[in-house]
């Protein structure tokens, strides 16, 4: 991981010194609400619904047991005893107070956290794949790359004030499980036609309101010029995207207006210009500096125990679904990645507290050298796990209700905080996310029902990725009252797509009906090991719509 | 009546008859015309003004067997805190 | 309100005609693009100093030909959340080599006069009854850049030597 040094320590120490300035000059009011808003955002604090929500990075995922244990501390001593995880890699407090906000500030730079333009018009956590440095699948670790980025982005003098908040995601393997095409920049690391790894460059993705899969605006850049381009798309975006309406400020509504190539040609022309500049050059120097910190960690020299854990599996048929499930396959013989699945039945989905964050932070010292990552999904992971040592884990995990083995199946839900929590937001998510927990219980039958992820958001603003989910689910209000509208055949992989809507929006008590009725079309039409996916960009939407809403009247009766 | 968030530390409050500012709806005042809600109003912003609270505005109540429910759904949640979660200590 | 360079209230010898009707004789104006694009041969006959103010979706490109004629360019916040006048400054400073004063008018706060500062403005029109305590209250706060700009502070890994793991 990532170690501050000196700058790193010194840049956090002062940005917490002066937001405690501007919190006392808002205390007194010399600086008004107007005024102070962009500066609490560019400090990660929102008002919502309840109290002051503090927005904490998590970069690219990854997280030490030490910084969990100060995030434990973090929820007893400022908050109310948990935290929520986002689909950013994220975590969130929901009951801070503002003045205390510098304090838990404090408290995350002693472990070299930081809330730093996790909101604001700003660029953003910078998010990555949760299985960096340890898929088998990886082209090339991007944790190095997003922290380079990272550094690259804070305090930015130039881009601090943009049309709207900027948010880039790195992937370095062929499968995405960053949501790379989602995002207002996405990067693939890639090699070239010459076998040389640079970058894919993805631009103007995003959910929300007006959701848009991003558009490659260059097939490959070579790595030393990661900074400059960077800064070229940032400066087009700046200058041109809009500043008169919230709902079109983002990029993804600058790139769709001017059309992919038009954009493209304004970045290049831009970048031209400061192309070789040297205060964007990327020293080598600098990069290995940063990569050693992603160095392989001291796994021991053991051969792959896939027969030990086989046998462990046969014999205990509970092991055996969490193992097919939750763990997946780790690059070096004798280890494995496990899942920790934050989603257990009737649990507010992303949700951990206190205790349990201290208990993971012994788990993770014990067995998995330390360190943990969170997924988008809103779940955690421990990178590093001796396949010896699995079904020990998996004890544990249970007598803390993180081994629901459910990773990427319909339980596996992604809900927003929602109406429960957000000022933003039409409708309560993490109820419904309760209730289809609760009805979907049955372990084979969600593992025969495979591959199928479900995403709630609380309105129009998509933070649950609703666009993106195999089943999206969209709270809406009507007359006071919520309402839920249903899409289908999302995805945010590399073969990202917009979900469709299904039909009119349905109560709350429907959707744990609608989502069984469209399950069970599913299972009757999939063909050979169909995910739930292929089956419906195979069939197409209506015979899911008939399952849920029922045949339309025939027009002429059927010829016998 | 009026709610608000309290600046300092972000609780939802509601305009006392007063001019405090209560936790609980219950204490809350209540304006039973536009008049009176207006000059309700026109206090919480003075008391903005003074740094006391944020983004203070009128949500319409109704009685219902003796307790104040705020009409809108997601006044009630901030009245009476999620709906979820209530396991949890304060 | 007042003027700053480097800390200090500094007397303003231009006048803004920019909102005015008609331009004033005899002194050194500030005057927008419109008035520099139908007056500009009489303006430049006057023999005074020139100035030029910038609204936030002129960039300075538009006048990139005739930036010599100028001892100031005022670029505006007209809100100080529209950041397009940082990288018009940036790119006056860096891109074309301005080399007079890049003066922040508008929606000038304190909360904003570092990232300006670094972003090549040299004076500021800062709101507020103390505008040299307000920069003195900032000026400080950021002693650490990740990024380099034309202000020539070296980046953090620019000055990195053998640190690492």
């Amino acid at each position: 991981m990532y170690r501050y040094d000196e700058f790193d320590h010194t840049l956090v120490a002062e940005r917490v010194a002066t937001f405690r300035r501007q919190v006392a000059r808002r205390l007194t009011g010399d600086l008004t609400e107007d005024q102070f808003k962009p500066l609490r955002l560019m400090n990660g604090l929102y008002l919502q619904l309840h109290a002051y929500m503090l927005r904490v990075n998590i970069p690219y995922g990854c997280l030490s047991s030490r910084q969990l244990r100060q995030l434990a501390f973090i929820a007893r001593r400022y908050d109310r005893n948990f935290g929520h995880f986002t689909t950013r890699q994220n975590i969130q407090y929901n009951w801070i107070k503002l003045d205390e906000t510098p304090d838990v500030l404090a408290a995350l730079a002693a472990v070299e956290m930081n809330a730093m333009q996790s909101s604001g018009n700003c660029v953003r956590n910078i998010t990555a794949d949760q299985f960096a440095g340890r898929a088998q699948d990886e082209i090339e670790d991007p944790r190095p790359w997003c922290e380079l980025i990272r550094q690259w982005s804070i305090l930015h003098p130039e881009f601090s004030y943009l049309p709207r908040k900027f948010k880039i995601a790195v992937s370095g393997a062929p499968q995405d499980r960053a949501a790379v095409k989602l995002h207002d920049v996405g990067l693939y690391l890639r090699p070239n036609a010459a076998g040389v790894i640079g970058f894919e460059v993805i631009v103007g993705g995003g959910q929300g309101r007006l959701p848009y899969v991003g558009h490659t605006i260059r097939e490959w850049l070579a790595k030393e010029d990661l900074l400059s381009y960077l800064e070229a798309i940032l400066r087009i975006y700046n200058l041109g995207g809009r500043r008169d309406n919230l709902q079109k400020a983002r990029i993804k509504v600058q790139v769709n207006a001017l059309g992919a190539e038009e954009f493209r040609r304004l970045v290049d022309e831009e970048w031209e210009q400061i192309r070789f500049t040297p205060q964007l050059a990327v020293p080598r120097a600098e990069i290995e500096r940063i990569t050693a910190y992603f160095a392989d960690p001291a796994w021991e020299q053991i051969p792959d125990a896939a027969a030990l854990v086989a046998a462990q599996r046969s014999a205990d048929p509970a092991f055996e679904v969490w193992n097919r499930a939750n763990v997946v396959a780790h690059r070096t013989p004798g280890y494995a990645i496990v899942n920790l699945s934050l989603k257990a039945p009737g649990i507010a989905p992303g949700d951990l507290t206190a205790d349990q964050m201290d208990k993971v932070a012994e788990l993770a010292d014990r067995f998995s050298l330390g360190e943990l990552r969170v997924s988008h999904r809103q779940n955690l992971v421990f990178p590093d796990v001796r396949q010896v040592d699995l079904q020990a884990l998996w004890q544990d995990l249970q007598s803390l209700s993180l081994a629901t083995p459910n990773i990427g199946s319909l339980t596996d839900i992604i809900a927003c905080p929602g109406l429960d929590f957000c000022a933003l937001a039409n409708a309560r998510a993490i109820p419904v996310a309760q209730d289809i927990g609760r009805h979907f219980t049955d372990v084979a039958a969600l593992q025969d029902i495979g591959e199928l992820t479900i995403n709630i958001s609380g309105c129009m603003n998509a933070c649950g990725h609703h666009h993106v989910g195999h089943i999206g689910i969209l709270g809406v209000e009507k007359n006071g009252l919520e309402f839920y509208q249903l899409t289908l055949g999302g995805s945010s992989g590399e073969d990202a797509s917009l979900g469709d809507r299904l039909g009119r929006s349905i109560s709350a008590a429907e959707v744990p009906v609608a989502i069984e009725a469209i399950v069970t079309r599913y299972k009757a039409l999939r063909e050979g090991d169909e995910r739930f996916l292929d089956t419906y960009r195979r069939v197409g939407l209506e015979p899911f719509k008939e399952a849920v809403y029922g045949k339309t009247p025939q027009r002429r009766p059927a010829v016998a | 009546m009026v709610l608000a968030n309290r600046l300092a530390d972000g609780q939802v409050v509601f305009l006392a008859a007063d001019g405090g500012w209560v936790g609980d709806i219950a204490r809350g005042a209540v304006a039973g015309d536009p008049v009176a809600a207006q000059r309700l109003l026109a206090d919480a912003q003075l008391a903005e003004s003074r740094n006391a609270v944020v983004e203070p505005y009128l949500i319409d109540i109704r009685d219902e067997g003796g307790r104040r429910q705020p009409v809108s759904f997601r006044e009630a949640i901030r009245a009476a805190g999620p709906t979820v979660r209530t396991d949890l200590e304060d | 309100m007042g003027l700053i360079r480097e800390g200090r209230l500094v007397p303003d010898p231009f006048t803004d005609a920019s909102g005015l009707e008609r331009l004033p004789d005899g002194v050194p104006l500030i005057v927008s693009l419109e008035q520099w694009q139908t007056q500009r041969s009489g303006l430049l006959a006057s023999g005074q100093r020139l100035g030029l103010r910038l609204k936030s979706d002129q960039p300075p490109r538009l006048v990139a030909a005739d930036l010599g004629h100028f001892s100031v360019i005022a670029l505006e916040f007209p809100k100080y959340r529209d950041g397009r006048a940082y990288t018009h400054a940036r790119m006056l400073r860096e891109r074309f080599k301005f080399a007079g004063e890049i003066r922040a008018v508008g929606d000038v706060l304190q909360e904003q006069l570092h990232f300006m500062h670094r972003c090549g403005f040299d004076t500021f029109d800062v709101a507020g009854p103390d505008p040299e305590k307000a920069w003195r209250t900032i000026a400080g706060d950021h002693t650490v850049a990740y990024q380099a700009t034309g202000d020539g502070q070296p980046r953090a890994l620019d000055l990195r030597k053998g640190t690492g793991p």
